[in-house]
């Protein structure tokens, strides 16, 4: 047998918050590669963010964080707020809940460790949309499948960087290996560091079950102001307690109907 | 217009004192939410809420007292019991299941595609084990069902048959009064995965005393029948108990707003009135039809409370 193991490396994004400057072209782009239709023209009031979140019809989401100004921190002038911007995507985790809970295994771990919905499989069951920690799939409604960000899956086969990383115009988006990303995301942390910006941080929650994310952050100050949970957890991590309550219940069920029966059931 | 009015003043006090010390314009839903640690991005919130309609608590109900009533018609049997009440366990259970198909299928995004919920099996998704479940639990109590009905009209031998499709149907069927609770209990909604492991109990509990109530409304009088709604009844009002008493910030769906108000309904139906009832009742056929209509209506409140519950988790998770 011919041996024909093709190596394909595992991809990831890095965002860098520090460097968007909220111009919202990865929406855009995102939109526009993959046909993903309009999600409403609403006014929120909230800065200039009228998208709000990720969803079913917006894969790539720039938040724009209004912050009191933190003098040698963040802002030099105390009058004016800061105003943080960060582009948030489906995070790709390593564990993902909302793989682990697909009945119809319409959603799958693609050669290059994205996490990819099988547009043709999914029947819209919506289990995938409380599994997701992140509160990031969702079901379009009309079209009645479930729907994220595909890591760009079609450009990655044909050798090209997701359609985000590929239209910021400051490389807020980085895309590449996976380990890559990781070695430039600490350089610049630590350069960001050494220059005094001491709230900047990475987000990539490696320590909780979710294992890590394949697209992870460089944001500043606490992440729960971006949305993001400082602990997510894989909603598989409470099945062995739950399955036990259940064989319980169920054991209860057998007995309890079977004693009642053979005590009671003949008057 | 009361804008262009205040921006007149405050153009003017900029002019004559250099500065503006007034607040301007107040916008339309101002103040807003701030984003931070606290609130959160501008207080939106970060899951998802469930996308299910009706028709899945509705399932929760139906397939639950499919499953019960599967065990207690195979209990019965097994105890020599009265024949019609076997018939009428393997009737619920049929029917049980014959509805059950349709609910879950009506709450797909993509009803036609249904099929491939059988298309791979997944043990750790309890949506695929829930699926494949149903498959063998319809299959098998409809096929007791016929089988039964077989034996009473023709001189076919099918009893053993139909008594081995019986006690499939009971076995699935204790997981179809519990797998609800697995169901919703691992997934990241709050409200549930805190009870991930009382939940599958609840249902079950509820379940039995669903099946239980509708085998009284059909005539039946066993006391084997009062003994298991007292017992479920009982348990229904030590959850109810429960999740009044514990449970930090994540239980608050299930105590306070419309979500918690459905909540306390339906356990009071299921729990501790008809409870009372069963006990002081005696005798008596009313007391006891009315624990049992309760309970019915207790345990379909009580699903829909909890994916209510659930929506309202969603919007106002903790951080």
């Amino acid at each position: 047998m011919q041996r024909q193991e093709e190596r394909v490396s595992t991809t990831g994004f890095f965002t860098d918050s520090t460097l968007c400057i909220g111009c919202k072209a990865c929406e855009v782009a995102c939109k526009e590669w993959n046909d993903v239709p309009e999600d409403g023209y609403a006014w929120s009031g909230l800065s200039y963010d009228n998208t709000l979140a990720l969803g079913h019809s917006t894969w790539r989401h720039v938040k724009f964080v209004e912050r009191e100004a933190e003098i040698g921190k963040g802002g030099n002038d105390p009058h004016h707020l800061t105003w943080e911007f960060s582009s948030d995507v489906c995070k790709h985790c390593e564990v993902a809940g909302c793989l682990e809970s697909c009945p119809t295994g319409s959603i799958i771990r693609t050669e290059f460790g994205g996490v990819f919905v099988q547009p043709d499989i999914c029947n819209g069951c919506g289990y995938c949309v409380v599994a997701c920690p992140f509160g990031v799939i969702d079901r379009r409604p009309h079209d009645g499948r479930a729907f994220k960000c595909t890591f760009c899956y079609d450009r990655q086969k044909a050798g090209l960087v997701p359609a985000c990383a590929k239209a910021c115009p400051t490389e807020s988006i980085l895309f590449g290996d996976l380990e890559e990303m990781q070695r430039v995301a600490d350089r610049r942390i630590a350069q960001l560091h050494g220059a005094g910006m001491a709230d900047a941080k990475i987000y990539n929650p490696t320590d909780t079950s979710v294992g890590g994310i394949h697209a992870f952050f460089l944001i500043r100050g606490d992440e729960r102001a971006y949305n993001l949970p400082p602990r997510p957890e894989v909603p598989t991590a409470l099945l062995q307690s739950s399955w036990t309550a259940a064989a319980a219940g169920a054991a209860a069920l057998v007995v309890g109907s079977l004693l009642a029966f053979a005590l009671g059931g003949r008057k | 217009m009361i804008g262009e009015r205040r921006l007149e003043e405050i153009r003017r006090e900029a002019e004559q004192t250099g500065r503006v010390a007034a607040a301007g314009i107040r916008a339309a839903g101002a103040p807003f939410p701030k984003a931070t640690a606290e609130n959160g991005y501008y207080g939106l919130p970060l899951l998802k809420e469930p996308v299910w309609t009706w028709e899945i608590p509705a399932y929760f109900f139906v397939g639950g007292m499919a499953g019960a009533a599967a065990v207690v018609g195979v209990a019965a049997r097994i105890s020599g019991a009265n024949e019609e009440i076997v018939r009428d366990a393997r009737w619920i259970a049929a029917a049980g299941g014959a509805i059950s198909a349709p609910l879950l299928v009506g709450d797909l995004g993509r009803p036609e595609r249904f099929l491939n919920m059988l298309r791979v099996f997944k043990v750790q998704s309890p949506m695929s084990v829930g699926a494949w479940t149903l498959a063998a639990f319809g299959s098998a109590s409809a096929a007791s069902l016929f089988a039964e009905e077989m034996r009473r009209q023709t001189d076919l031998p099918v009893t053993a048959v139909g008594d081995a499709a019986a006690l499939l149907s009971a076995a699935t069927g204790t997981v179809m009064a519990t797998y609800t609770g697995v169901l919703i209990g691992a997934t990241v909604i709050p409200a549930w995965s805190k009870h991930a492991s009382t939940l599958p109990l609840h249902f079950a509990a509820s379940a039995l005393s669903s099946a239980v109530s509708m085998l009284e409304l059909l005539g039946h009088e066993e006391p084997a029948l009062k003994a298991l709604g007292i017992a479920a009844n009982a348990f229904e009002t030590f959850v109810g108990a429960r999740i009044e008493m514990r449970g930090g910030k994540e239980s608050e769906p299930l105590r306070h707003g419309a979500s918690g108000t459905t909540i306390r309904i339906g356990g009071l139906l299921s729990g501790p009135l008809p409870l009372l009832l069963r006990l002081l009742g005696g005798r008596s056929k009313r007391a006891r039809r009315a624990a049992a209509v309760s309970s019915l209506a207790g345990s379909l409140i009580t699903r829909f409370a909890w994916v209510k519950a659930g929506r309202a988790s969603a919007r106002n998770a903790p951080r």
